[in-house]
C-alpha cells in the first residue's frame, strides 16, 4: 500500500540553524500518525514544510506520489492537505460561520467578475455554501455559535472550529498541531473521541503533533519521534513505548498529566 | 567635471539634512515599528522656532545657543506628541496610530499655516565666507551645515552603540513586552527616543532654513516625505540605513535637476524608490521581520 | 422580509428626486456642489475602504487613481471628442477613467504582491508621486498647469447613479468568496493560505476594483470643478480620503458614507462659520472666520476619535440593509 504522504530525507536550514535534519517518515492512508518529540524538536517546522510555508533545503515531500515541496501553501491546501495551528489562527473578526465558509470557498467556482454583479449563479452558490457550512457546524456541535465572532468563543470551541474549518476544505489528510494544548485530562478524553469521530465521518487520514502521551498512545497507529530535527524512532505505539532512545530523549520523567 | 563637483557639494549638504530627518523616522520605527508621519512637520517647526527665537530675542544670541534651543523645543514637542497621541494607542490596531500621526502632523502644519500663511525669510545668523577652489564655490555655510549634521550623526551613533541608553533602545526594538522585565523603563526610553529623533529633525529644519533661506508651513510635507523615502530606501528602522538613504536620495535629486528638466526630479526619485523596493523589499540595509508560524 | 424592499425603493425615489432637483433647479448652485462633492467622496471612501478597511492595508495612493481617472475621462471629453456632450459620451468617459485607473492598480498590485504592511504603504506613496510627476511632464494634458475647460457634465442624478453603482458593486464583492478572502488576508494571511484561499488573486482583484472606483470618482470630480492639474491629486488629497475613511469607520460601507458626509459637511460648515459680530458686556468681538484654523480642528477631531474609537465611528460594523438577504438568514436564526 503506497503512502499518502511521504517525507524523504528532508533537511531544513535557517541560515546556520538546522531545524530539520535528514527526516523521513511515511503516512499510510486511513491511519492516524503521531509525531512526538521534545519542544524545539522541529515538529511544527515539519508541518510548515509540508504545507508549503517553508521550502525544504534538501529532500523530497510527496503527497499522493507527487512532489509538493516548494508549492504555494494555498495550492497545497487545494490538493487535499488541511491543518490546524499550535496557536489557534482563526479569523477573529469573522463570524464562526464565515470562518468555515472561507475554507469551503475552495469548492465554489464562480468568477470574480460575476461576484461583482451578483449574478444568479453567485447567489445560488453562496446559499448552498451557507447551508453546507451550517450543516458542518451542526455536526461539530457549533451551530448555535454560527453568528458569533470567532474571537468570542471559548477556547475549546475555538479549537473545534479550527478543525471544522480545515474539514471544510474536504482534505484527504488533516494535520493537527497540538489540538489538546491547554485542555485538562477530561477534555482530552473527549477530544480523542471527537477525533475518532472526525476520522470515521470525514474519511481523513490524521497526522497529529501532541505532547499528551495518553492521547498519542491511544489514538495513533504509528508514531514518529523527532529530536533535534532528526527522526530517532518510528513504529507502533508499543514499539515506541519501549524504545530506549525515545525514553532517554523524552519520556524519562515526562509531564504526562499537566 | 567642475559642474559635477559643485553639484556633489550641494548633494552632500542636502544629504546631510535628509539624513538627519531620516534618522528620526528610523529611530521611531526601530523602537515602535511605527511610521511617525508627524515627523516631517516637526522638521518644519524647527525652522520656525529658529525664526521665532531670533525675532523675539532682543540680543544677538550665539549660533550654538539658538541651535540648542531649537533642538530642545522640538525634542519637547516630539515627546509631548508621543505621550498624548501615540502612547494611548500602543495596543490599538497599528493603523490607528499611523492615522493619529497623520492627524497630528496636519494639526501642526495647519496651526503654523494659520499663524503664518506666507513664506518667511530666514534670518541671517552669521557672516558667510565663500571660498573658490578650482572653479568650485564652497561657502562656510555649507561646510557648517555638513559639519553639524555629521557631528550630530556621530553623536547619535555613539549614543546608540556605546551607552546603556542606546542598548536599552535597541533592546526595545526587538521585544517591547519582555524588556520591562529587565528593569528598563520602557515609557521613558520610548519618550527619549522620540525626543532625540525630534530634536535631530528640528536641527535639520534650522539647517535647511539656513541653506534654502525661505521657509513655509508646507515645508514639512514637501521635505518630510522625501526624508521618509530616504529612510525607507536605506531600510527603515536601521540607523545606518537612514544616513545612507539620505545621501543617496539627495544625490539622485541633485544630479537629476543638474542634468534634466527640474520637473523630472520627483519622478526619478520615486521611481528609484519603487525599483529598489521591488528588488529589495525591505530597503538596502533592512531585513525581513521574523514571524513565528 | 417586507423591509427588504425599502432600500431599493428608496434608491429609486432618491434618483427621481435628483432628476427633479436638476431639472427645476430646486437647490442653489452651492448646495448642489456640496451634494455632488459628498457623492464623489462616498465613492472615494468606499473604494479606499476595500483596500484599507477590508483588506487591512494602508494605501496612501488613492488620489493617484483619482487623478488617473480624472485625466483619462477629461482627455476623452476635451481632447478627443470636444464637441460631443451626450450622456453616452459622459458615461463612456467615466468608465474609461475607471478602466485606466483599474489597469494601473492591477499593475501596481502585481508589482507588490509580496509586500505587505508598511512597505506596501510606501509603494503606494511612490506610485502616487510617480503619477503626479508623470502628469507634470506630459504636455498633451497641460503639464503642471493642467487641463482647463472641462465641461460641467457631472450632475446630481449622474452622481447619485454612480454612488449607488459603486456601493452596490462593492457590497456584492464583500459578501462573496472574494470578499471573505480579502478579510481573511487582513485577519491572518498565513491561515488564509492554509485554507486554500487564493490570496494573490484576491489582493490583485481588490486593488483593481478599488482603483476602478477611485478612477470613476476622479472622472466625476474633473467634470464637476472643470479644471484639474497634477497637484489636485497629491498627498494632501490622499490624506483627505484617508481621514474620511478612518473617521467614518474601516471595513464598513455605512462607515464610508458616514465619513464622507460628516467630513464634507464639517469642512463646508466650518468654512462658512462666522462668529459674531457680537457683544459681551462692553467687549465687541467678531466677525471671526475660522479660515485655515478649520484644518486644525478637523484633524484634531480625527486624533481624538482615534484615541477613543480606533477603528472609526462604524468600524467593522454594517447596516443590516446593506447585507444580502442570504446573510441575514443566519443572523436571524440567532433569535
Amino acid at each position: 500500500m503506497s503512502a499518502l504522504l511521504e517525507i524523504k530525507a528532508v533537511t531544513k536550514r535557517f541560515g546556520g540553524l538546522c531545524a530539520i535534519s535528514d527526516c523521513s517518515l511515511a503516512v499510510q492512508p486511513g491511519s492516524t500518525h503521531g509525531i512526538i518529540g521534545p519542544n524545539g524538536a522541529g515538529k511544527t517546522t515539519l508541518f510548515n514544510l509540508i504545507t508549503g510555508i517553508y521550502k525544504p533545503t534538501e529532500g523530497e515531500i510527496l503527497f499522493k506520489g507527487a512532489s509538493i515541496a516548494g508549492d504555494r501553501p494555498n495550492h497545497i491546501a487545494l490538493k487535499g492537505i488541511g491543518r490546524t495551528f499550535q496557536n489557534i489562527r482563526l479569523c477573529k473578526e469573522l463570524t464562526v460561520l464565515d470562518n468555515v465558509r472561507s475554507a469551503y470557498d475552495t469548492q465554489l467556482h464562480y468568477s470574480p467578475l460575476s461576484a461583482l454583479f451578483q449574478l444568479p449563479r453567485v447567489v445560488r452558490d453562496e446559499k448552498q455554501s451557507i447551508a453546507t457550512c451550517l450543516e458542518l457546524l451542526k455536526s461539530f456541535g457549533l451551530e448555535e455559535f454560527a453568528n458569533h465572532r470567532a474571537s468570542d468563543l471559548a477556547y475549546g470551541f475555538q479549537r473545534r472550529l479550527e478543525i471544522a474549518r480545515a474539514i471544510a476544505l474536504k482534505p484527504d489528510i488533516l494535520l493537527l498541531d497540538e489540538p489538546a494544548a491547554g485542555l485538562n485530562s477530561g477534555e482530552t478524553v473527549k477530544l480523542m473521541e471527537f477525533l475518532r469521530w472526525v476520522k470515521e465521518n470525514f474519511k481523513v487520514t490524521i497526522v497529529l503533533i501532541e505532547h499528551h502521551m495518553k492521547m498519542v498512545m491511544g489514538l495513533c497507529d504509528r508514531i514518529t519521534v523527532l529530536d533535534f530535527g532528526a527522526t530517532i524512532a518510528d513504529g507502533t505505539p508499543a514499539e515506541i513505548h519501549s524504545n530506549q532512545r525515545v525514553i532517554d530523549a523524552y519520556l524519562g520523567g515526562d509531564s504526562d498529566d499537566e | 567635471m567642475q559642474y559635477f563637483a559643485q553639484q556633489a557639494i550641494n548633494a552632500i549638504q542636502l544629504g546631510s539634512i535628509y539624513a538627519l530627518i531620516a534618522l528620526g523616522y528610523s529611530m521611531v520605527y526601530g523602537v515602535l515599528v511605527m511610521i511617525n508621519f508627524a515627523h516631517g512637520d516637526i522638521f518644519m517647526v524647527g525652522a520656525f522656532v529658529c525664526l521665532l527665537i531670533v525675532s523675539l530675542c532682543p540680543v544677538t544670541l550665539p549660533f550654538i545657543v539658538i541651535l540648542l534651543g531649537v533642538m530642545l523645543i522640538t525634542a519637547l514637542l516630539g515627546a509631548l506628541i508621543e505621550r498624548f497621541a501615540y502612547r494611548p494607542l500602543r495596543n490599538a490596531p497599528r493603523v490607528s496610530a499611523i492615522i493619529t500621526a497623520l492627524g497630528c502632523g496636519l494639526v501642526i502644519e495647519n496651526t503654523v499655516l494659520s499663524i503664518s500663511p506666507y513664506a518667511k525669510p530666514m534670518p541671517v545668523l552669521f557672516k558667510v565666507f565663500t571660498y573658490h577652489v578650482d572653479g568650485i564655490t564652497v561657502t562656510t555655510l555649507q561646510l557648517m551645515i555638513i559639519g553639524i549634521a555629521i557631528f550630530l550623526m556621530l553623536g547619535l551613533d555613539f549614543l546608540v552603540r556605546k551607552t546603556p541608553f542606546g542598548m536599552a533602545m535597541r533592546a526595545i526594538s526587538f521585544d517591547t513586552k519582555t524588556v520591562p522585565l529587565m528593569g528598563i523603563n520602557v515609557n521613558l526610553m520610548i519618550a527619549l527616543t522620540f525626543a532625540i529623533g525630534a530634536g535631530l529633525g528640528g536641527a535639520a529644519g534650522m539647517l535647511y532654513g539656513l541653506a534654502y533661506p525661505v521657509i513655509s508651513a508646507s515645508m514639512g510635507t514637501l521635505v518630510g516625505w522625501k526624508a521618509f523615502v530616504a529612510a525607507v530606501i536605506g531600510g527603515i528602522g536601521d540607523i545606518r540605513g537612514a544616513v545612507l538613504g539620505g545621501f543617496i536620495l539627495a544625490a539622485v535629486e541633485i544630479m537629476t535637476v543638474a542634468f534634466l528638466p527640474s520637473t523630472y526630479r520627483d519622478l526619478i526619485s520615486y521611481s528609484l524608490l519603487l525599483v529598489i523596493l521591488i528588488f529589495k523589499p525591505y530597503g538596502l540595509l533592512g531585513s525581513a521581520p521574523n514571524q513565528k508560524v | 422580509m417586507t423591509c427588504r424592499w425599502a432600500l431599493p425603493v428608496l434608491v429609486v425615489i432618491g434618483f427621481i428626486f435628483t432628476v427633479i432637483i436638476e431639472k427645476y433647479q430646486l437647490f442653489n448652485g452651492y448646495t448642489v456642489f456640496v451634494l455632488v462633492t459628498i457623492g464623489i467622496n462616498i465613492i472615494l471612501c468606499a473604494s479606499l475602504n476595500l483596500v484599507n478597511g477590508y483588506m487591512g492595508e494602508f494605501s496612501v495612493g488613492h488620489a493617484g487613481f483619482m487623478g488617473l481617472g480624472a485625466y483619462a475621462a477629461s482627455i476623452l471629453t476635451v481632447k478627443i471628442f470636444p464637441n460631443v456632450d451626450t450622456p453616452v459620451l459622459f458615461f463612456c468617459a467615466v468608465i474609461a477613467g475607471g478602466l485606466v485607473a483599474a489597469f494601473i492598480g492591477f499593475l501596481l498590485a502585481i508589482l507588490s504582491f509580496k509586500t505587505r504592511g508598511d512597505y506596501l504603504a510606501i509603494i503606494t506613496l511612490a506610485f502616487l508621486m510617480i503619477v503626479k510627476s508623470s502628469l507634470e511632464n506630459i504636455h498633451y494634458v497641460g503639464g503642471p498647469r493642467g487641463l482647463l475647460g472641462i465641461h460641467h457634465l457631472t450632475t446630481l442624478p449622474w452622481t447619485f447613479f454612480w454612488v449607488v453603482v459603486t456601493l452596490w458593486v462593492i457590497r456584492n464583492l464583500i459578501y462573496s468568496k472574494i470578499g471573505r478572502a480579502i478579510i481573511a488576508i487582513r485577519e491572518d494571511e498565513i491561515a488564509a493560505n492554509a485554507m486554500g484561499v487564493r490570496t494573490r488573486e484576491a489582493k490583485i482583484f481588490a486593488f483593481a476594483t478599488s482603483s476602478f472606483f477611485g478612477g470613476i470618482a476622479g472622472a466625476l470630480y474633473a467634470h464637476q470643478i472643470q479644471f484639474i492639474n497634477p497637484s489636485s491629486f497629491d498627498i494632501l488629497k490622499s490624506t483627505e480620503i484617508l481621514v474620511m475613511v478612518y473617521l467614518g469607520g474601516v471595513g464598513s460601507l455605512g462607515g464610508s458614507i458616514l465619513g464622507a458626509v460628516v467630513f464634507t459637511l464639517l469642512y463646508r460648515f466650518l468654512e462658512q462659520l462666522t462668529i459674531g459680530p457680537g457683544q459681551l458686556g462692553s467687549w465687541h468681538f467678531g466677525p471671526w472666520q475660522l479660515g485655515t484654523w478649520r484644518m486644525v480642528i478637523m484633524p484634531l477631531i480625527l486624533v481624538l476619535l482615534m484615541l477613543f474609537r480606533p477603528r472609526g465611528i462604524m468600524g467593522l460594523r454594517e447596516f443590516a440593509w446593506f447585507l444580502p438577504s442570504r446573510e441575514l438568514l443566519t443572523r436571524r436564526k440567532k433569535e
